[in-house]
């Protein structure tokens, strides 16, 4: 028995180790061989998919509805993008008021950067967590989403640390698809292993019925202000990640649509589920360049087709009104897709045709 | 600081005050009723701004008959919303009706930027409201008596509804309990289309004052002067008609008095009222003239 246990571990970490390879030598190729917008693409894709995991912990998995994911990114994209800046650029960046002693003159590398930045978003997330976990439903999305636009606020007039609306320019472009997809790899790992593991199932009991958890003796405030710290932690390198993608931010990015976004990818893979967060972000990702066509002027048969800014948004609007109204869980509902499921699918077709067969 | 700008300020507070608690009472209404955050409320006031500007602009009617076809067709409006988006979510999660709302707040707006373009309008100022008067040392216009004293009077009119007519009676049943007001023969379905046409009208009126006052309209302005208002309602102690004017007012009050008092802390006059928010939630979640919570499951 112990035998055939070991057998089977050994499998799966071969299998795992065989498919990161594989999935490493991929990203090794595109990165070689696709152009620089495609590339740019797949980088924001695991951005988001690192982003939705964390709003979905927050909103899928603990059911405590947080709309302050955006504040978090701010946080984090700051954060790594002080870190990063050389000194001559931040220099010649804050031409108003000079950026305070100690960040003026320093210049990290990308790895601790991302790591101090995860670090300063989950203690935010501690400080808006811990006093807004007392509130419930909308009362906690808004209270979430006022805490976030206090954060943008405070960036947009602490000019000495951020430099005020004006914003960053000039941030080292260090995020590749490296980068990128090893942060959405660990982000599902995190997820899978931390809904898989006791602490999953407290959120998950808190979720369904938070009065018959706490019986149960679940620590509420412990349990739900984990799951925003990690949320926010996740939030916070996500967004140094794309900070240091686009190269410039700016606290006006950082407003009410970035949360919608994110929260349409979170609902429409259903809240609750991990691959349905990451096939959704991955498409909507996508979608969101694909659909610029319909901003754009062009010819069609010979008609002259004015592009419609905000056409876009509009489209998403009606797919997440669509999803909420008549297909409520998403696209996965909180169930996953993974290789058991493959097998359950294979093992039901070979039932169904064996039972014709007879 | 003089008299006159003192004076200046003092009216600035109580025609935004006006505003914040035209606005606020949809919300409180609402979620008195449904217990959702009715996220496209702001929005509900932004197309509003845009009908009476298209109502003069485009259709070229006399303001008075604009203004009139606005709320009526705002009203409306608000109406059609709940059918759609709200009541097939009635028996659902509570989140799955607040995200309902906040896409109908999202297509809204853009919706608004598709239709109504990005580039923001002039809103028509008709002559009636810039009647200079002259009180003592200061010099204000018309419109600055017109916004308070027609809050004023709409509050009675909506008092009138809902405490002494029948379909107010229905209303207040419903917030008290829907399947038991149910049984006692209240049509709950009319009485929260009602609540929706009438926050829908006030928020109407509240968008035309607001077009008259601050001239300029896009189609952004609704979120952030909505969800201030929700927080003007929280303030009041929501599900409170009263506690919602009386949010409105000190929030808008409280805004111009920040700005004026403390020009330092300008930047952060938008993260006021949510700090306000965050504090009211921790320290008096009822409100200032809430009564205690029930929680209704």
């Amino acid at each position: 028995m112990t035998g055939n246990q070991s057998n089977n571990f050994m499998r799966k970490a071969v299998l795992a180790v065989a498919g990161l390879v594989l999935f490493y030598l991929c990203l090794y190729w595109i990165n070689t061989q696709w152009d620089a917008y495609k590339v740019r693409i797949l980088n924001l894709c695991a951005i988001y998919i690192g982003i939705t995991l964390g709003l979905n912990l927050c909103n899928g998995f603990a059911g405590q509805f947080s709309l302050g994911i955006a504040g978090f990114m701010a946080v984090g994209a700051y954060t790594t993008a002080l870190l990063t800046m050389s000194p001559q650029i931040k220099r010649a960046v804050y031409f108003i008021e000079p950026l305070i002693s100690p960040l003026n003159s320093i210049q990290w590398g990308f790895l601790p950067s991302l790591i101090v930045a995860g670090l300063v978003s989950g203690l935010v997330g501690f400080a808006v967590g811990a006093p807004a976990i007392r509130f419930r439903d909308d009362y906690l999305g808004i209270s979430t989403l006022g805490f976030a636009e206090i954060i943008r606020v405070v960036f947009t007039n602490t000019t000495h640390i951020t430099n005020g609306a004006l914003g960053l320019k000039g941030i080292p472009p260090h995020t590749n698809l490296y980068w990128s997809w090893t942060f959405a790899l660990l982000c599902v790992f995190v997820m899978v292993r931390l809904t898989n593991s006791s602490y999953g199932r407290a959120l998950k009991a808190i979720r369904d019925d938070e009065v018959a958890a706490e019986a149960m003796g679940v620590n509420l405030f412990y349990h739900k202000c984990l799951a925003f710290v990690v949320s926010a932690t996740m939030a916070g390198i996500g967004g140094g990640l794309l900070g240091n993608l686009i190269t410039t931010i700016d606290p006006n990015m950082f407003r009410f649509p970035l949360t919608f976004t994110v929260l349409m990818m979170a609902v429409l893979g259903g809240l609750g589920s991990i691959t349905g967060s990451v096939i959704s972000a991955t498409v909507i990702t996508i979608a969101m360049e694909a659909l610029r066509v319909l901003e754009e002027p062009r010819v069609v048969l010979g008609i002259f087709l004015p592009g419609i800014p905000g056409m876009r948004m509009v489209v998403f609007s009606i797919a997440l009104m669509l999803v909420i109204l008549f297909y409520p869980k998403g696209f996965m509902g909180d169930r996953e897709l993974g290789l058991d499921s493959f097998r359950n699918l294979a093992a039901r077709f070979r039932r169904t045709f064996s039972h014709k067969q007879v | 600081m003089t008299l006159e700008i003192f004076m200046q300020n003092i009216a600035n507070g109580i025609t935004l005050g006006s505003l914040y608690a035209l606005l606020a009472i949809g919300y409180t209404m609402v979620y008195g009723i449904l217990r959702l955050i009715n996220f496209a409320h702001g929005e509900i006031f932004m197309v509003s701004t845009y009908f009476a500007f298209y109502g003069i602009a485009i259709f070229a009617l006399p303001w008075q008959v604009s203004f009139v076809l606005t709320i009526i067709l705002t009203a409306v409006m608000g109406v059609i919303i709940e059918r759609a988006a709200y009541r097939p979510l009635r028996n659902a999660p509570r989140i799955s009706a607040l995200i309902s709302a906040i896409g109908v707040s999202f297509l809204m707006s853009n919706l608004g930027l598709v239709i109504f373009g990005g580039r923001p309008k002039t809103f028509f100022r008709p002559q009636f409201f810039q009647i200079p008067i002259q009180l003592g040392s200061v010099r204000v216009v018309a419109l600055f008596f017109i916004i308070p004293v027609l809050t004023v009077v709409l509050l009675a009119i909506l008092n009138y509804i809902v405490y002494k007519t029948k379909i107010g009676l229905a209303m207040r049943a419903a917030q008290w309990d829907f399947d038991v007001a149910r049984l006692m023969g209240v049509e709950v379905d009319r009485a929260i289309s009602v609540t929706f046409a009438i926050g829908s009208a006030l928020a109407a009126i509240g968008g035309i004052m607001w077009g008259l006052r601050f001239v300029e309209i896009n189609p952004n302005m609704g979120l952030f002067p909505g969800l201030k208002c929700f927080i003007a309602a929280v303030f009041g102690g929501i599900g409170n008609i009263a506690g919602a004017v009386l949010g409105g007012f000190l929030l808008g009050f409280g805004e111009i008095m920040l700005v004026a008092f403390l020009p330092g802390l300008a930047g952060y006059r938008d993260a006021f009222a949510f700090i306000l928010l965050i504090l009211m939630l921790l320290f008096r979640p009822t409100g200032l003239l809430g009564e205690k919570q029930r929680v209704r499951t």
